[in-house]
């Protein structure tokens, strides 16, 4: 029997069998950001201990910073002590750093892929679930706790078990106006959000296939909400071709090299999955959430769902209050609903592809009356190679707000909030209470229909603008 | 790390599925307080009403229930985010032990790193004991027999890892036993050096 892509990673990390199942898994790329790199470097230092390989260790501040213009790491003043922190225990450690206005700063999910950190075969943790995104580039990449962070910078090393495997295969055309969030958010409204508990997803199928890599970390991003710790797609020439030429990546033979060993990872054409699941692509349209978990997705032109119609008691109750927390009333058209604030950006949705997507839409638009609209990119690199396309004035003429990269309004860790009761799209990846702020009703979308709302001042089907 | 052996005490009922850690502990108490000064931040917003006073009726605020030690929770407990600060603030306010159907895998592990036992039961079993649980009789979960005793005598075995069976009951030092394994972590990373050279020659 063939062996998967988990298969074979896992097995070239294994540092020692520890025995019932459990493997001392060597990590080869560990990113710190301000939240919980600050205060796993300082639990080691507490202990006397070291940072065992300096080298592999790359930090950026991203969740408590400010993304105002003109921001300093002191602009929010409760993150200073964290940005501070992460700054200063960085250097000390002789861990690689990128400050504010750096090429390289930027959210540590959109900087490991763009600076050739994150390369196909590699395990790479960070303290965040959605390290799961580099998973995009072929990567076994996963998030974990401030404990495990201290466990890595001293150890290099993680005690795992290795997860079941579940194949997703998206299979077909892919329809106008849906996008990579439109698939992940059909799956996960499909399965729901606790079907990938224990599993390693591989993402598979010719729509993943035809995707360029952003498409491929947007969707592999939001893994964590079907519950699964890690998803990925085996590495292919799109792939490459992303990986090549990139600041930390290998060049010249090296390059040449590492490739030849990339090609070998795939799953075997006989692997055996734990879990098989195919979408075809005709069914997936623009998706929204309406709820406050991610499965709680729906087309965009559906009915907001009656809780009377849940399939059993649990979801009856987690319907309703939903519901009641959303303002929102079962029966009626999602469509349509009004919208005041509008976020394009996190680790999701700020990429290049995303902005140029949003971008393009705006263009000729304007902002409703009484919507707020952000964008944030990514990364200090996205955010100057926008500004060299022009993409920035496009934004501003349009009427939303350009700002610094960062984290920002996805988790209100920072200030940046939607106000109680304010109904926001947002191209983020948690809808859950309070996420964007006490009270904030959030609905996730693609970086298309959050312009969609913006300009409409509503819910709105992007292939109707 | 705190050792569980056993914990006896009265079990609060919270069967909303889909607990996000989100839910249980906002992100911003998180950059601001000590792990041991979340307790009151816990559930922060489903727990208190506007005016900021305590919502009689969110579970842990029942008098049966105040400084239970014991969580009986819906599916899918702790999803979301990696945040250990979720397994701080439950144990700050008092909580030792959840049971759920199932739990989010981050969560899941976090719960190890602190002491805290996380324990899975089929769905009838979980909705069962959280009947039981009303009045806030006590229950007594062990650890060491691998069981829960419910009030009224119904015992319910449970599996959990060896290892970290192991390691909760010892309270073992995760990082100093994996320390003790450096020469074989040196000797892995030769030969991949070897192997891989371009993990380790970065450019730049
Ligand atoms: S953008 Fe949001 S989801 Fe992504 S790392 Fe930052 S806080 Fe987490």
């Amino acid at each position: 029997m063939g062996l998967t892509q988990l298969d074979k990673v896992w097995a070239e990390h294994v540092a020692a069998d520890l025995g019932d199942g459990w493997s001392l898994l060597h990590i080869d790329r560990h990113l710190l950001h301000d939240l919980s790199g600050t205060g796993g470097l300082e639990e080691i230092a507490e202990r006397g201990l070291s940072v065992r390989n300096p080298e592999l260790c790359f930090a950026t501040p991203d969740h408590a910073v400010s993304s105002a213009p003109g921001r300093t790491g002191e602009t929010f003043a409760p993150g200073a002590r964290l940005h501070a922190g992460l700054r200063d225990l960085s250097a000390a450690s002789g861990l690689h750093y990128f400050g504010l206005g750096q090429m390289g700063q930027g959210i540590v999910h959109v900087m490991g892929p763009e600076l050739g950190i994150t390369l196909p075969g590699v395990t790479l943790v960070c303290g965040d679930s959605h390290t799961c995104t580099h998973g995009g580039l072929g990567a076994l990449a996963f998030g974990i706790g401030s404990s495990e962070v201290a466990h890595v910078l001293a150890t290099q090393t993680l005690r795992q078990r290795k997860p079941k495997t579940m194949r997703v295969s998206f299979e077909g055309a892919i329809p106008t106006g849906v996008m990579p969030k439109d698939m992940i958010l059909h799956l996960i409204g499909t399965l729901g959000a606790a079907a990938g508990t224990g599993y390693a997803v591989e993402y598979a199928g010719s729509a993943i296939r035809a995707l360029g890599i952003e498409g491929r970390l947007t969707i592999c991003n939001l893994s964590i909400e079907l519950g699964a710790k890690m998803g990925f797609v085996a590495p292919d020439d799109t792939t490459f071709a992303f990986v090549e030429g990139r600041r930390f990546a290998p060049k010249g033979a090296m390059f040449e090299r590492a490739v030849a060993h990339w090609r070998t990872l795939p799953s075997d054409p006989d692997a055996v999955f734990d879990r098989e699941v195919t979408i075809d692509m005709a069914s997936v349209s623009p998706t929204i959430t309406w709820g406050t978990s991610p499965e709680h997705a729906i087309a965009v032109d559906g009915i907001i769902p009656d809780p009377g119609t849940a399939p059993d008691p649990d979801r009856r109750a987690a319907w309703r209050s939903a519901l009641d927390y959303m303002g929102l009333e079962p029966g009626r058209p999602l469509a349509g609903t009004k919208v005041d604030w509008v976020f394009i950006g996190s680790c999701t949705n700020s990429r290049m592809s995303d902005l140029r997507d949003a971008a393009r839409l705006a263009r000729g638009r304007h902002v409703a009356a009484g919507v707020t609209a952000w964008v944030v990119p990514g990364s200090e690199a996205v955010k100057r190679e926008a500004e060299a396309e022009g993409l920035d004035a496009v934004f501003r003429e349009a009427g939303f707000e350009w700002r610094e990269p960062g984290c920002s309004m996805c988790v209100a860790a920072n200030g940046e909030r939607v106000p109680p009761g304010a109904r926001s799209v947002s191209t983020s990846n948690r809808n859950f209470v309070g996420r964007q702020g006490p009270g904030a009703r959030t609905h996730l979308a693609s970086p298309a229909m959050a312009v969609a709302a913006a300009v409409t001042g509503a819910i709105t089907d992007v292939r109707r603008l | 790390m705190q050792p569980f052996t056993r914990v006896v005490g009265p079990a609060a009922p919270l069967l909303r599925q889909n607990v996000d850690t989100d839910l249980i502990i906002r992100i911003e108490p998180l950059t601001q307080l000590k792990p041991s000064e979340l307790g009151p931040h816990a559930f922060e917003q489903i727990r208190y009403r506007p005016d900021g006073s305590d919502d009689p009726d969110f579970v842990l605020n029942r008098p049966q229930f105040r400084g239970a030690p014991i969580l009986i929770a819906g599916r899918n407990f702790g999803c979301g985010s990696s945040r250990e600060g979720a397994v701080w603030a439950l144990m700050s306010a008092g909580l030792r032990c959840v049971i759920a159907e199932s739990f989010g895998d981050i969560f899941f592990a976090n719960c190890f790193q602190n002491g805290m036992l996380p324990i899975a039961l089929p769905g009838a079993t979980v909705e069962r004991l959280a009947a039981l649980a009303a009045d806030g009789a006590p229950f007594d979960v062990d650890l060491v027999g691998k069981v829960v005793r419910a009030p009224g005598g119904e015992t319910v075995p449970f599996d959990v890892d060896a290892q970290r069976r192991e390691a909760l009951l010892e309270g073992l030092d995760e990082i100093g036993r994996t320390r003790k394994r450096d020469a074989e972590i040196a000797a892995w990373q030769a030969q991949d050096r070897t192997a891989r050279p371009w993990i380790w020659q970065l450019a730049s």
